[in-house]
């Protein structure tokens, strides 16, 4: 489904975001705003609070203080299932894969929130749940085939290679027709191959299925090349956002990156 | 196979060998419901004897003191066993699957308690009577047939459908469920009243077979037995509940048998010594199967089956 | 007796009483559960047929003559050596299991447990010899605690207070609960996880058994102690699942709690109450204060 502006403004809007565990500082005034149908990337070294501010964003971590705003719909206090609800999907640096299940199963997982059929028409499986199986089966069939799984469709996934896994984790994410998608370092231990194949899928989604990208990387070629706007954290804080030429050329990034100042 | 025992074992087989038959469908129905919570949904619960115990002693008591009919009786005790597990399955909005094996045990503990209060039977046994129809335990066994054939076919195409899925999604995962927008709350309570519903269904007939129930026939051991019987057959496995459920009801028969004949040797009666034996033996299958093959038999037959085909 | 009849303070201060003795045991016992499961993450539902065990076994041995102290003390030996035995031989195989598995084979440990010793033993109580604990009762004020009451009490305390100080002061006691509380620091520090999990075993074991052979003198060495090996786990949730002050605290508060509603509640229910009461109480805190009293909020969910 193509991210529909929905709203006038940014699809996405965090303001200050101010996150704490006990002691530990997460988030210390994060913000950024995302586009509709944009491809954003978030970096940072080590310990910025990418992840966190991604977990705060879907619902998992509740902010002491700050905005996230969806579509002009405030998310903050919503359980993660609602917030996937509410059109946002993701994927994990772990990998929330369902290992025993086949790619096939967890992509129709992936379409929980859109099958209709429940506890006793399920177990029954009569005509109305029989035609809503078979036409998510269809939709899914599309997803497998647009990210070239479908030789795979049927393996359990725990025994699939990692660069496979992660793009499994991306069919599931696309399956839940999301208008908005957080990646969580898609590229992660890829080799190169893997990580040129990865990248084209991410455009592919963002550019033909029109769904907006948020993502967090490490690898800097990748974010260059496919991202339309840059959000650099460090310490749990924004410190510069923009193109990805500005960002490259901005030295509080360069020297959160590398820790000293570039003449 | 489906003519088989529907035709076969019916002419064939001698009535005891029909009540046997008629004790392990039974078993499967429980084990199947007890698989549906801990090996799908990963829950595990030492409940399941407590729960078959509230089916059995509801459908006895709507059918001997209240006159309800069993065709009535069994589905109502199916029905309010589903209510008691939902209770006992709130705790699961928020504890971790593994704790909520110490509310299990306290369903177990409390409704052993409560169905041995004066008002329901003191101790005693409540009448389960069968429909005139039904005096024939080779009748009997097909109404059990058929209700076990039914609850399997139900569960496979949970299984297979869109609540399944999410049932073993929240098993594998504590957090990327919910990211898919499965309400895990949502679904392991529905984890208990399903199961429960299955455990119901089987004590009310097996209450019905036996024409009595007892509270001793529901204690915490029948619990260990049922959990033996999906460790053995393979967790998360259909077929596996099956042959579980078959294994673990034919072993004390067996056990009886062979115990027979050194009857008059033996410390104490010989049923005490059964008893203890028995409850010994289902401790170590639980503990030389999850140390072993914790998929149990099923993937060890899947095994065999793939080492010999090559 | 009625239900409900409210007694003179003098009953219920002897329920009290009698309840902090059992308590008092239910704190021990409890103790080795919070510090199985703090050491290795497992629920160990074992534990209240080790207490079992360990009852018979100390019985066992009286009966053949020694005498109680070394009858104990041979005990609390054996016991130790049988949860080093179980952890070596069992749980060791099951490192990298997923917990579910291993909370299973506790399952099926406890079945085996009980089985032998039903096998063994029957149903007759036994009982241990009236003279070790006879003698006149200790005046509290004005109520008369029996001596078998005090007894128990002080055993348990001292047990207590001899693990605090082995936690507080010796090696492997402070080693045991580095890892307890981080698994991986302990670890880079070069202590043995495996040691501490054996000797997490070998401890528990060992005061189940001292819990067996003081409720076994309290009430009768039979199978229903059985049942009240099952009150360490209420116990146990009552105090935090990974506390081992609440251990000592919730012990306490269920054994009052047990005496007290056995005491005035149960003519009006039928009786029974003194083993389904504090499941009862398991119930309320799951549902209103998972972690327990002292408990971190580890087994509530994200």
């Amino acid at each position: 489904m193509p991210a529909r502006a929905l709203t006038a403004g940014p699809q996405l809007v965090v303001a200050d975001l101010h996150l704490r565990f006990g002691g530990v500082v997460a988030l210390a005034g994060a913000s950024l705003a995302v586009q509709h149908g944009e491809l954003a990337a978030i970096i940072g070294p080590n310990g910025a609070g990418k992840t966190s501010l991604l977990n705060t964003i879907s619902g998992l971590y509740r902010p002491q203080r700050g905005r996230v705003d969806f579509e002009g719909r405030s998310l903050v206090g919503y359980p993660p299932h609602h917030v996937a609800r509410l059109g946002i999907a993701r994927t994990f640096q772990n990998l929330g894969l369902f290992r025993g299940l086949s790619v096939l199963d967890n992509l129709l997982l992936g379409r929980h929130l859109h099958l209709r059929t429940g506890l006793l028409t399920g177990g029954l499986y009569w005509g109305p749940a029989r035609k809503d199986e078979i036409a998510h089966r269809g939709l899914v069939e599309e997803i497998l085939l647009f990210l070239d799984l479908q030789h795979v469709r049927d393996q359990v996934v725990g025994t699939l290679a990692y660069g496979v896994q992660k793009r499994v984790e991306l069919g599931r994410a696309l399956a839940q027709a999301p208008r908005l998608l957080l990646l969580d370092e898609p590229m992660a231990g890829m080799n190169v191959q893997e990580k040129e194949d990865m990248a084209r899928f991410v455009l592919a989604v963002n550019q033909t299925r029109r769904v907006t990208v948020l993502m967090i990387e490490h690898d800097m070629g990748v974010v260059m090349h496919l991202s339309q706007r840059i959000h650099v954290l460090d310490f749990g804080r924004t410190i510069a956002a923009g193109t990805p030429e500005q960002v490259g050329r901005d030295p509080r990034v360069i020297r959160a990156y590398l820790g000293q100042e570039v003449a | 196979m489906l003519a088989a025992l529907y035709v076969a074992v019916p002419a064939l087989a001698s009535a005891y060998q029909v009540y046997v038959l008629s004790t392990i469908l039974v078993a499967c129905i429980g084990a199947l419901g007890l698989n549906l919570l801990t090996g799908y949904a990963g829950q595990v619960s030492i409940g399941q004897g407590g729960f078959l115990g509230v089916g059995a002693f509801t459908s006895a008591l709507l059918a001997s003191r209240t006159g309800v009919p069993f065709w009535l009786s069994v589905p109502a005790a199916g029905l309010v066993t589903a209510l008691v597990g939902l209770v006992f399955g709130l705790p699961s909005a928020r504890i971790k699957g593994l704790y909520l094996a110490i509310a299990t045990l306290a369903a177990q503990v409390i409704i052993q308690w409560t169905l041995s209060r004066p008002a329901i039977a003191g101790g005693g046994s409540v009448a389960a009577p069968r429909p005139g129809v039904l005096q024939d335990d080779r009748i009997y066994y097909l109404v059990v047939l058929s209700v076990a054939l039914l609850a399997v076919a139900f569960a496979r195409n949970v299984l297979r459908t869109r609540v399944g899925r999410a049932l073993v999604a929240v098993r594998d995962h504590e957090v990327a469920p919910a990211m898919i927008g499965v309400d895990v709350a949502q679904h392991k309570l529905l984890a208990f009243g399903l199961s429960a519903l299955y455990a119901g269904i089987a004590g009310a007939l097996l209450g019905h077979l036996g024409r009595a129930v007892t509270v001793e026939q529901f204690q915490l051991d029948l619990s260990i037995q049922y959990l033996a019987m999906i460790v053995i057959g393979g967790l998360g496995s259909l077929p596996g509940s099956i042959l579980g459920a078959l294994f673990v009801t034919l072993l004390p028969i067996l056990l009886r048998a062979a115990v027979a004949p050194i009857d008059g040797l033996l410390p104490g009666s010989a049923a005490m010594v059964l008893s203890s034996v028995q409850v010994f033996l289902f401790g170590l299958i639980i503990v030389v199967c999850m140390a072993v093959e914790p998929r149990g038999l099923a993937r060890l037959w899947a095994r065999l089956g793939g080492a010999l085909t090559r | 007796m009625d239900c409900l009849a409210l007694r003179d303070g003098l009953f219920f201060g002897n329920q009290v009483v009698s309840g902090l003795a059992t308590g008092g045991v239910y704190a021990l016992v409890a103790l080795g559960l919070v510090l199985i499961y703090k050491a290795t993450q497992v629920v160990n539902f074992a534990q209240g047929d080790l207490l079992l065990l360990g009852a018979y076994v100390g019985w066992a041995l009286t009966s053949v003559g020694l005498p109680f102290p070394v009858a104990f003390s041979l005990t609390l030996v054996l016991a130790a050596a049988g949860g080093l035995a179980v952890e070596r031989l069992i749980l060791r195989r099951m490192i990298g299991s997923p917990l579910i598995a291993v909370i299973i084979v506790t399952l099926g440990l406890s079945s085996m447990l009980r089985g032998v010793v039903f096998l063994v033993a029957g149903t007759e109580v036994r009982r241990f010899p009236e003279d070790v604990f006879g003698g006149p009762p200790v005046e509290v004020g004005p109520v008369l605690v029996p001596q078998i009451h005090a007894w128990a009490l002080a055993i348990a305390a001292a047990a207590v207070a001899v693990l605090a100080l082995f936690f507080r002061y010796s090696r492997q006691g402070v080693a045991l609960r580095a890892a307890a509380d981080d698994q991986q620091a302990a670890m880079s520090m070069g202590i043995r996880i495996s040691r501490t999990f054996a000797l997490s075993w070998g401890l528990s074991a060992s005061v189940a058994a001292i819990g067996g052979i003081l409720l076994g003198n309290l009430s009768g060495v039979n199978f229903t102690l059985a049942d009240l090996g099952q009150q360490v786990f209420p116990v146990a949730i009552l105090g935090g699942l990974d506390s081992l002050a609440g251990a000592i605290v919730g012990g306490l508060l269920i054994g009052v709690l047990q005496s007290v509603a056995s005491g005035y509640v149960d003519p009006c229910v039928g009786g029974g109450l003194r083993d389904v009461v504090p499941f009862f109480a398991l119930v309320v805190i799951l549902m209103v204060r998972p972690r327990g009293l002292f408990g971190r909020a580890q087994i509530e969910r994200v």
